[in-house]
């Protein structure tokens, strides 16, 4: 079943267009990998979905209404959970207070906790830090945080941006078992922007390559990553520079 | 040492008041990045809520007659309506415009509130006899302090700690510390902006009401222009502590109160009737030493 339907969007910031006519459909389940070299619009799509940015054309559907011209806060609430680029952890909140944000609009408090305790069980950091901070924290606890923090609201899609971005291999590997454990356990659906093409290869899953603000390419992740096509689109030629 | 005892409650009561000022004005920057020259009006407008419209020299007392156990709660609903209000008929317009925009909007909204009260109530000064025995002194430690400056210590600091509790204990609390330091991130989280916002004003509405009736016990007269001048050192405060820092603000309220009033007493006499020159340039070297306010929040960074 189609969980979200991103059509024909275009979105500009003042006379720079950032998206031209962008097209993805997501279905429940599934990992969908967002790649593409630095300028090419991976941000601002994901932008676009969660309502932070209004689309001057095209549509968004999500779980079968239509959420483009939405506030950020009504999509949160439908399900969709985003871990925006740059690690928003709010440094003068503690870690606890952080994890607690996203439970606001949830109603299964019982589930809300037992997620709370599935948050500190992948990231034990933030247990024994939990009355800290936020900002005393390092890059890839931040990192933690706010993937921990979107776990928490509980979501049907979770929407990462550069989830790999300052963390560790170790833990690079652990955020995406865990993030596929939920997929298999409680069927979340992934959407993942990364700017390498490496990771996707390693978990499968589909993959799209985003060139100019629009989609240049799609197909199976593994299958793309290891295509000459994926080379061209990020270089402007072939591997054998014709 | 009784006098330095009465130094040091002038210098709190002064204080208190610049402090729940300065509060009210942070508590809407920090969610808003809006500066609310209207604060002002919103205590005169608090003050003339309590009289029944009239031209006369003479105050004619309306809902100043009610008990205190009423009067004061419904002077805070009337700070707090008509804070929101403003922010419902007014700020939510020009809520993604530049912080400059804004701030003109809420001169002017400051201009249709006093002209308000102006065509109603005239631009005369009347007198109110409101809790007039509280202008008794009592005596602390040998000092004789009089009951209302010690009735607005006592008042501002519970308001401070009623408002710490509420910011750190309550989901609503959380809600708006996270929307002040990044708006954005807060409503992706499912923080409703709205909401967040109109409890700004409320809280704010109130805080103004607050003073507001502190002002009017101890001047004991109810003028369209009292809550200009406190709006002004109300919102030097917030500068100085650090725009959008709670506790900055607070701090630089009582700062402020202290430095006048030591100024007072210290400045020789026929120095004395320049003392705001004083207390302003104190205000400059403070700036001139941290530009951005003494407590610079994490928030101060510029915002998408």
């Amino acid at each position: 079943m189609t969980l979200l339907s991103v059509n024909d969007i275009t979105v500009r910031y003042g006379r720079l267009t950032a998206l031209r006519g962008a097209s993805l459909t997501l279905n429940e389940g599934e990992i969908l990998f967002v790649t593409g070299p630095n300028g090419a619009g991976k941000s601002t799509l994901m932008k676009a979905i969660a309502g932070v940015v209004k689309p001057v054309g095209g549509s968004i559907a999500f779980r079968g209404e239509t959420i483009s011209g939405r506030s950020p806060e009504d999509i949160a609430r439908m399900g969709f959970s985003m871990v925006p680029e740059g690690r928003e952890v709010f440094g003068s909140l503690t870690i606890e207070e952080n994890l607690r944000l996203g439970i606001g609009m949830r109603a299964d408090r019982d589930q809300a906790a037992r997620d709370l305790e599935m948050v500190y069980s992948i990231f034990p950091v933030l247990l024994s830090r939990r009355h800290q901070h936020a900002g005393a924290l390092s890059g890839g606890q931040q990192q933690m945080l706010v993937i921990g923090r979107a776990l928490m609201a509980g979501p049907k899609l979770i929407a990462i941006d550069e989830p790999s971005l300052g963390l560790a291999p170790k833990v690079i590997d652990d955020v995406y078992q865990t993030l596929v454990k939920l997929r298999d356990t409680i069927g979340l659906t992934l959407l993942i922007v990364e700017q390498s093409a490496t990771r996707a290869k390693l978990t499968g899953g589909r993959m799209i390559l985003m060139r100019s603000g629009e989609v240049a390419l799609e197909g199976d992740a593994r299958e793309l990553a290891s295509s000459d096509a994926l080379k061209q689109a990020y270089f402007g030629y072939g591997e054998h520079g014709k | 040492m009784t006098e330095i005892l009465q130094v040091v409650f002038d210098a709190l009561s002064l204080g208190s008041l610049y402090a729940l000022g300065a509060l009210g004005i942070a508590l809407i920057f920090g969610v808003m990045r809006l500066v609310n020259f209207a604060h002002g009006d919103t205590m005169a407008f608090c003050v003339f809520a309590m009289l029944w419209p009239s031209v006369d020299a003479a105050a004619i007392v309306f809902a100043g007659n009610l008990p205190a156990w009423l009067l004061i709660p419904f002077i805070l609903a009337v700070g707090a309506g008509l804070s929101v209000l403003s922010e419902i008929i007014v700020f939510r317009r020009f809520r993604n415009t530049n912080p400059a925009t804004m701030m003109i909007a809420s001169f002017a909204l400051g201009f249709v509130i006093r002209y308000f009260l102006l065509m109603l109530y005239s631009s005369r000064p009347k007198s109110i006899d409101l809790w007039s025995n509280l202008g008794l002194p009592v005596e602390i430690l040998g000092a004789r302090i009089p009951l209302l400056q010690v009735i607005t210590i006592v008042t501002a600091i519970a308001i401070l700690i009623a408002l710490t509790f509420f910011l750190k204990r309550t989901r609503f609390g959380l809600e708006m510390r996270a929307a002040a330091e990044n708006f954005t991130m807060a409503r992706m989280l499912g923080v409703r902006a709205n909401r967040v916002i109109m409890l700004a004003f409320a809280l704010s509405g109130m805080l103004a009401a607050a003073v507001a009736l502190i002002l009017v016990t101890q001047t004991g007269t109810a003028d369209i222009q009292m809550g200009g001048n406190i709006m002004l050192i109300a919102f030097i405060a917030t500068v100085i502590g650090g725009l959008g820092s709670l506790p900055g603000a607070v701090f630089a309220g009582f700062l402020i109160g202290a430095i006048a009033t030591v100024m007072q007493v210290v400045l020789p006499p026929e120095a004395r009737p320049f003392r705001d020159a004083f207390v302003y340039a104190a205000v400059i070297a403070t700036l001139i030493w941290r530009p951005n306010g003494i407590f610079m929040p994490k928030s101060a960074k510029q915002r998408v």
